[in-house]
């Protein structure tokens, strides 16, 4: 028998698709949670782009990137009013 | 005798009790001490970070795409998606596209150009920072290596302190026997002054003694010398002589 993992250890990327509500279910959403959650996703990406000898472009500019997209669903809104129609 | 009847009493109430719970166990469920929790030494940093393709999409979703649609697939996809965003205007082309535009132009001809002088610049300053530290340790090292000699030498140092010592015995030893000759000789000169002395009273008085009496005998014989007994011996030493002479005269 493969060693039983249990469904709280595994990582996102070997959910499989009809455990993913159970997985999800079963995080940790208390604000300590949350905070321990975006804690290790800075240091994951810190530790894998910005905290090397030879860092490149890459790792800032994929931030930036983001911030340009979120941004730019943030005023989609805003921006609505520029589409070509006749009818807005 | 009570004290031993306590004593008889004492284990039979120690059996009397309950026995006590297994002290060896420990009520944790967490395990401690399984972590190798040292901080020293650090790993080294990694050369490089992790592969970006165009600056913008991380190597390993090329990766992930790679089995199932070859090498065009993500950009395919990416095609696709942007042709979707402009079709149903989910992207809006105002004037903010085309100041994106230019912006963009200018930052990929600026990095294009300029990329590999900062970064060289930039290493070069990692370099010096790493080269200080490295100095420093290795500054640290060799005064700890030196103290080492130091230390080395010192403990060879203190193996020859049995000589300093005997050395030092001696001289003190000498010193002492000097100064013990030295009284022992004024002792026996002091002595000698005084056995001298004594000698020297003694002599002194039987000399005054003998002196005394031989003046006193001298006195008294000459005292005793009547005119008589001086006129009787002169007369016998002429006597004598005449005797003398003739024997003399005969003789020749």
């Amino acid at each position: 028998l493969p060693a039983a993992v249990l469904l709280k250890d595994t990582k996102l990327m070997d959910v499989k698709l009809g455990q993913l509500g159970t997985w999800l279910a079963m995080r940790d959403f208390t604000p300590g949670g949350i905070l321990g959650a975006v804690r290790r996703g800075y240091n994951r990406y810190y530790n894998k782009y910005i905290n090397v000898r030879k860092g490149g472009l890459g790792g800032v500019s994929m931030v930036l990137a983001g911030y340009v997209v979120l941004s730019y669903i943030w005023s989609y809104s805003h921006v609505k009013h520029d589409r070509r129609r006749k009818y807005h | 005798m009570l004290s031993r009847l306590v004593l008889r009493a004492a284990p039979a109430a120690l059996r009397a009790l309950p026995p006590p719970v297994a002290v060896g166990v420990l009520h944790t469920t967490r395990p401690l001490h399984t972590t190798q929790q040292s901080l020293a030494p650090v790993p080294p940093l990694p050369e490089k970070g992790g592969e970006v393709r165009h600056g913008l999409i991380p190597e390993e979703f090329f990766q992930f795409l790679y089995p199932k649609t070859g090498v065009t697939g993500p950009y395919m996809l990416g095609t696709g998606l942007l042709l979707y965003l402009l079709s149903k205007e989910i992207y809006v082309i105002n004037h903010e596209t085309v100041a994106a535009a230019c912006i963009l132009t200018v930052i990929v001809y600026g990095v294009k150009k300029f990329g590999a002088d900062v970064a060289a610049f930039a290493d070069k300053l990692n370099e010096e920072k790493v080269a200080t530290a490295l100095a420093m340790k290795n500054e640290a090292i060799q005064t700890l290596q030196t103290a080492i000699e130091e230390e080395k030498k010192e403990q060879w140092r203190v193996e020859g302190r049995s000589y300093l010592f005997d050395a030092k015995r001696n001289n003190i030893a000498m010193l002492l026997e000097a100064n013990y000759r030295e009284r022992l000789l004024m002792v026996y000169n002091e002595v000698k002054k005084r056995l001298d002395y004594q000698v020297a009273m003694q002599t002194l008085k039987r000399q005054k003694e003998q002196d005394h009496m031989i003046q006193w005998v001298e006195k008294n014989v000459v005292q005793s010398i009547t005119p008589q007994q001086q006129k009787e011996s002169i007369a016998k030493c002429i006597l004598d002589l005449k005797a003398l002479s003739k024997s003399a005269h005969a003789a020749v």
